[in-house]
């Protein structure tokens, strides 16, 4: 397999695709948004619960492809702990890592298996796979019922 | 005298190379892009669908108006605005008479499908359809066939009505009847699908439909592409396409309207070029197609779109046909033969548009190692969501071919497709 493709479908990201940790709704929940992508007809919707002002846990539900759903749920193992300020900047971080023009650069053990994502980089028209679930969390973290 | 040869280099592709382009084999030599190689393999071009690649012929054209013909039309006492003017009108009479229409005046040049089926929708449709009226779509049209007529029952106060498929893809047509009611005033179809290939009999539901005084639409955006079509013999009132899938450049597109029905209908858009008198008061307008072309249309476009169906004339369609039907056959089989592989649309004769599903496989992940392969097929919804709900899948990967495709480009894909097979399976 060509270089850019394996790095693209990668190990981590072929187990959380095939195999996506917390996919299950969430309820009761304190933040729920859909993320939609007209294009391919995706859709993601992201479950959080909010415990003295930090996420206890995050869930999703969804159909999707690799890229999508292992985004997805590679995010829901990140989140725990977080305050939704913390929890913005972490997407903000996968943004930078996948659309900034120059080449990040990725501490493997900092970043952990988010780094997998790094590979989409490489395609652009997938770009909206790996981040349409940091999107929905995006407006989760503002309350339930948002789409995105 | 170069500029006074410009109008024939500009607007003709009469070049005497291409009567070798009889075959599939010869044909590909003339698109230039199919020597391309896409991550470091040849390019399989199988996205046709959603744009054909451009023949020589057709990229001269057009650069030719532009190196050597470039003025503005109707407008310039000029030799150069008098020959656009000429090429752009000649490009008009071409596409009437491989059409098949009676006039050129009955084609209006629009942008493409989606704004002739907005400018009828406007046109025709404020004039004719009323409160309580009915208009009837089927089940596999894309967006541009559905939106409009949104719009336009919204604002009329009408209803829209839609007639079903079969489970392999054909019209429903033992519940047309049904759906033709004294409400119906316009019965709007695909002349061929752009997700299930099938090719519907658009001269006899244009017959049944005039029977009973509907106004019919056919969107021949999938059907241009590969062969003739005539306008006359299918009997609508209206006929849409854009000029892009059918080897033309994009941005150009054209309205076919009966005469009479046609000169009948209000303006849509105003400016000028479709005016006789204009006074801040009011404004008289002229007959079409003029009236429906406000400002400067696209010259270059229509200068393409014009040497494209030159093209399509040297070409030896009852061939082609045949070849285009082995492609999908080839590719049903291929594919088939692949653990996990379903095909939507098994209507016998169908176009060679070839959408599949694979168990376990999202059709975007399918897209990314063909395309890894060289393959270029599209991946999604299609711009026809209320047919991927009936098809009960959110989307498919579509392999849509051209005649300059071959049997050795199915293989490849067949290939790819097992790579992923393996690669997710």
């Amino acid at each position: 397999m060509d270089d850019h493709l394996e790095q693209l479908y990668q190990d981590i990201i072929l187990d959380h695709s095939k195999r996506p940790r917390h996919e299950r709704e969430l309820n009761p929940c304190t933040g729920r948004a859909e993320g939609y992508n007209p294009i391919c007809g995706d859709k993601v919707t992201v479950f959080v619960r909010e415990e003295d002002g930090k996420i206890a846990e995050a869930t999703f539900v969804g159909e999707g492809c690799a890229i999508s759903r292992a985004s997805a749920s590679i995010m829901t193992t990140l989140l725990a702990g977080l305050t939704p300020e913390q929890a913005h900047a972490k997407a903000h971080e996968i943004y930078d890592m996948l659309t900034k023009a120059e080449e990040p650069v990725v501490d493997l053990v900092e970043a952990g298996e988010i780094a997998a994502l790094a590979g989409v980089r490489k395609f652009p028209a997938r770009i909206k796979c790996a981040t349409l679930a940091w999107h929905a969390l995006e407006d989760a973290l503002h309350g339930p019922d948002q789409v995105a | 005298m170069r500029g006074q040869t410009a109008p024939k280099d500009v607007s003709s592709s009469s070049n005497p190379s291409l009567l070798l382009s009889l075959n599939p084999a010869t044909l590909r030599r003339d698109f230039p892009i199919l020597e391309r190689l896409v991550h470091g393999k040849p390019l399989v071009y199988l996205d046709n669908g959603a744009t054909s690649q451009k023949p020589r012929a057709v990229i001269n054209a057009i650069s030719g108006f532009f190196e050597n013909g470039c003025a503005n039309i109707h407008r310039g006492v000029h030799l150069l605005s008098g020959e656009a003017t000429q090429a752009y009108d000649r490009a008009r009479a071409t596409i009437c008479q491989a059409m098949g229409a009676a006039r050129p005046d009955e084609l209006v040049f629009v942008r493409g499908t989606t704004e002739a089926i907005n400018l009828v929708s406007r046109s025709w449709g404020d004039l004719h359809v009323r409160a309580g009226d009915e208009i009837l779509l089927t089940e596999m049209e894309h967006h541009a066939n559905i939106v409009p007529w949104q719009f336009l029952a919204r604002r009329a106060g009408a209803t829209i009505r839609v007639l079903p498929i079969t489970p392999e893809g054909a019209l429903d047509l033992d519940k047309l009847p049904s759906l033709l009611t004294d409400k119906t005033r316009l019965f709007a179809f695909t002349h061929v699908s752009n997700v299930l290939g099938t090719v519907n009999p658009a001269t006899e539901l244009c017959r049944i439909a005039r029977e009973r005084g509907i106004t019919t639409l056919v969107d021949g955006a999938q059907a241009v592409p590969h062969g003739p079509v005539n306008v006359g013999e299918i009997g609508c009132d209206f006929y849409v396409f854009s000029g892009h899938k059918m080897f033309g450049p994009d941005g150009i597109g054209v309205l076919y309207g009966r005469g009479k029905l046609l000169s009948s209908l209000p303006p849509w858009q105003g400016g000028g070029d479709m005016v006789e008198r204009v006074s801040f008061e009011e404004s008289t307008f002229r007959p079409p197609p003029d009236r429906y072309e406000a400002g400067t249309p696209n010259i270059s476009g229509a200068i393409g779109l014009g040497s494209a169906f030159d093209y399509h004339a040297l070409l030896n369609w009852p061939e082609l046909r045949e070849h285009e039907h082995a492609l999908a056959a080839a590719a049903h089989e291929a594919l088939l033969s692949i653990p996990g592989v379903k095909i939507q649309g098994t209507v016998p004769g169908k176009a060679p548009v070839v959408s599949f599903t694979m168990d376990g496989i999202h059709p975007h992940d399918i897209g990314t190692i063909l395309d890894s392969e060289g393959v270029a097929i599209r991946a999604g919804n299609h711009c026809a969501q209320p047919l991927m709900a009936r098809l009960g899948i959110q989307s498919s990967a579509r392999a849509s071919f051209a005649c300059y495709n071959t049997l050795e480009e199915v293989e490849t894909l067949a290939k790819a497709v097992r790579k992923a097979h393996r690669y997710f399976g």
